[in-house]
């Protein structure tokens, strides 16, 4: 279990270097987020939808959008050069290979939604900072959810024709009951309200979190050559 | 007998069954169109729900068993398995594409909207969605292993899924009730057309064993040619 | 010290291994010769349990081996035509990492050793994809012994290397088996092949058509089993 951990955070690590030295799909996922934000304040009749109306929604959108274009790369890096032969063939177990991209999935795309939510917060004029301990554990756990099974498809797609159509048709029918949870809790928020009132949509998101993180431990192995 | 025959065995017996299954549709159809009253508020396009929920059932069915072939495969690993639940995700897809179109035929003169996000309505449209992506997946990978193994994945995660989606829609209608789309909810059906939408689950039932060894015959086949053709 | 008994793979329908089997003891080195889609690289990875054979077994050590095992597979040493590096990453960053996975003690020292080793102790700040082919292949090389393994496994390790590369990585696998290491190497370059060989096998199909001791092959002979070899011919 230690080691499994260790040997998760020794890729996380390198994963995260690799892009912290790229930068290309952390700054396209960025503007994209930034522009997916723009268009959606454009994407409406102002006179009969309010900002505070549409802005959940808006956060959740695109940061399901923007999140999704880093998934790929995870599994990419490793295969340009068949360096994943390499990390398969260490004594570290698959479980950490998987934990690993999850965790560096996980750092990326709470990256990406930290610089997205003062921004959507100037755009869309709502008040983010007063529930903000609240509505970091809800991006957490929506995160989470949204991070276990892309990482699990990903694992696939990345080594099929048409990647980048793939992983999104596979992946968006997993997201609703986690985009749901969270687009209701982030509007209670945002109207003043405490998360108790929607307890409902927490346990559900807390429980999808649990079973997706298990299920994506057991079936990883199976997307691996064998 | 050799797999190849076995195999058109299967398919001929499919076919076999799916006649008697088409049969007996009609003889459903007859007992619900004549023999059944007319529901009091819906009028005749009541009617259409003997084939609506039959379908969703079959739909629902054909998604557990690909979930727990998956399961299967990936346990025992025999290629047939994988042949199996390809055949039940096509099944679904057909069964799920008459819910989704009965569904709007029943709501509009009953409900006056084409489309209502209903529990089961919605679940139908994600098992659709669930069903294209696992065919979809299937046909980006060209390797039969590699293959099977991902649908695997995805068939299990699938079934994993539904029960969230459920919850989900329910959690969503509680929150946003909907007071102009009456759904009937589960209405105490009187007696006659009780038994006519069980007549009809039963021969749904039938069609989808039909279709189902029919797909999986076809498959058989194919592997089976595909052997030979290279031995 | 590796033992394979009775391989078989399939690909659906195509037989990529089709009963394989031979025994490699320490200081021994196999060559396997074959054309494209002989399934040399298919017995390559099933050695290394990357891929696990549908019939048959390997043994690594004297122990069953399915790729599970971490002690089995820290034997193991891949080196391939692929780098298996991270273009982005420097040669150091990219064997601390190889390091790490494999519990080495202290990663850095080890990695700037295994670098020097191989003479490239004055580029381990060099990010991978400024260095030139030959020295990537070198950096390849650094990282697959990084670990110390006894069990060498060569897939077209001469592909694109400059003649002194090929030089180097010559005269580094001749000290290996000197020193008691096994290697099997599948390639379909007869004369780099056999320099190594003390065993040689032809694989056509999934199966040895020709198997022996380095002696009972001359290049010419090794060509002709390439040419009427198999049973499919």
């Amino acid at each position: 279990m230690r080691e499994t951990l260790r040997d998760a955070i020794t890729i996380a690590r390198k994963d995260l270097l690799l892009e912290f030295r790229a930068r290309t799909t952390a700054i396209s996922a960025l503007v994209f987020s930034a522009l997916v934000l723009v268009i959606f304040y454009f994407a409406r009749d102002p006179t009969e939808i309010s900002d505070r109306a549409l802005a959940p929604s808006v956060l959740w959108v695109t940061f399901t959008f923007a999140g999704m274009l880093g998934l790929n790369r995870a599994f990419q890096i490793e295969l340009e050069t068949r360096a994943l032969d390499g990390i398969l063939l260490a004594p570290a177990n698959r479980t950490s290979l998987y934990l690993g991209k999850v965790f560096a999935n996980l750092a990326f795309v709470l990256m990406l939604e930290a610089i997205t939510v003062p921004l959507f917060g100037v755009f869309f004029n709502v008040d983010v900072v007063s529930p903000l301990v609240p509505l970091a554990g809800v991006i957490i756990l929506a995160t989470i959810a949204f991070v276990a099974v892309g990482t699990l498809f990903s694992a696939m797609t990345a080594r099929t024709r048409f990647a980048e159509l793939m992983l999104p048709v596979l992946l968006v029918p997993f997201l609703m009951p986690p985009i749901t949870a969270a687009v209701q809790m982030t509007e209670r928020l945002f109207a003043g309200r405490p998360l108790s009132e929607v307890a409902g949509w927490l346990r559900l998101l807390a429980a999808y979190d649990i079973a997706f993180v298990i299920l994506g431990i057991l079936l990883f192995e199976a997307t691996l050559d064998e | 007998m050799t797999p190849l025959e076995r195999a058109t065995r299967l398919s001929n017996l499919g076919l076999a069954v799916t006649t008697v299954g088409f049969v007996a549709l009609a003889g459903v159809y007859v007992r619900a169109l004549a023999f059944t009253p007319l529901e009091r508020f819906q009028g005749p396009a009541q009617k259409i729900f003997y084939v609506h929920v039959p379908a969703a059932f079959c739909a629902l069915l054909a998604f557990g068993i690909v979930g727990v072939i998956s399961l299967l495969y990936l346990w025992l690993k025999d290629e047939r398995l994988d042949l199996f639940s390809a055949s039940a995700a096509e099944v679904g897809v057909a069964f799920s594409v008459v819910m989704l179109t009965t569904g709007p035929l029943w709501g509009k003169p009953v409900w006056g909207t084409w489309w209502t996000w209903d529990a089961r309505l919605t679940l139908t449209l994600f098992l659709f969605f669930l069903f294209v992506g696992y065919l979809l997946l299937r046909n980006a990978v060209p390797e039969p292993t590699q293959r099977a193994r991902y649908s695997a994945v995805l068939g299990i995660s699938g079934l994993v899924l539904i029960p969230f989606i459920h919850i989900s829609v329910y959690l969503f209608r509680t929150l946003h009730p909907e007071p102009i789309l009456l759904k009937p909810g589960r209405p105490s059906l009187p007696t006659t057309m009780l038994t006519t939408l069980l007549l009809s689950l039963g021969v749904f039932a039938v069609l989808l064993v039909g279709f189902l060894m029919q797909r999986y015959g076809l498959a058989l086949t194919r592997a089976a040619r595909e052997e030979r053709g290279l031995a | 010290m590796l033992r394979a008994e009775g391989l078989y793979r399939a690909f659906g329908p195509i037989v990529a291994l089709d009963g394989v089997s031979f025994s490699l003891d320490a200081g021994e080195s196999l060559t396997v010769f074959g054309p494209n889609g002989a399934g040399k690289s298919t017995l390559l990875r099933t050695l290394a349990g990357l891929l696990r054979p549908q019939r048959g077994t390997v043994y690594v050590d004297g122990a069953r081996y399915d790729g599970r095992n971490a002690a089995q597979r820290r034997r193991i040493g891949w080196i391939s035509h692929q780098s298996l590096l991270y273009d982005a990453l420097t040669a150091s960053e990219n064997l601390i990492f190889v390091a790490r996975l494999h519990g080495v003690d202290r990663p850095t020292s080890a990695a700037r050793a295994a670098l020097e080793r191989v003479g490239l102790g004055d580029r381990i700040h060099a990010p991978v994809r400024t260095l030139s082919r030959g020295m990537v292949q070198r950096t390849a090389i650094a990282r697959s012994l990084l670990h110390e393994p006894g069990l060498l496994l060569l897939d077209e390790p001469f592909t694109g290397l400059d003649v002194d590369a090929a030089r180097g990585l010559r005269e580094l696998l001749t000290t290996e088996i000197r020193e008691g290491h096994a290697v099997v190497q599948v390639t379909h370059n007869v004369e780099e092949g056999l320099e190594l060989a003390s065993r040689v096998a032809v694989q056509r199909a999934g199966r040895f058509v020709a198997y022996g001791p380095r002696s009972a092959f001359d290049a010419a002979a090794v060509s002709s089993h390439y040419r009427t070899g198999g049973t499919d011919a």
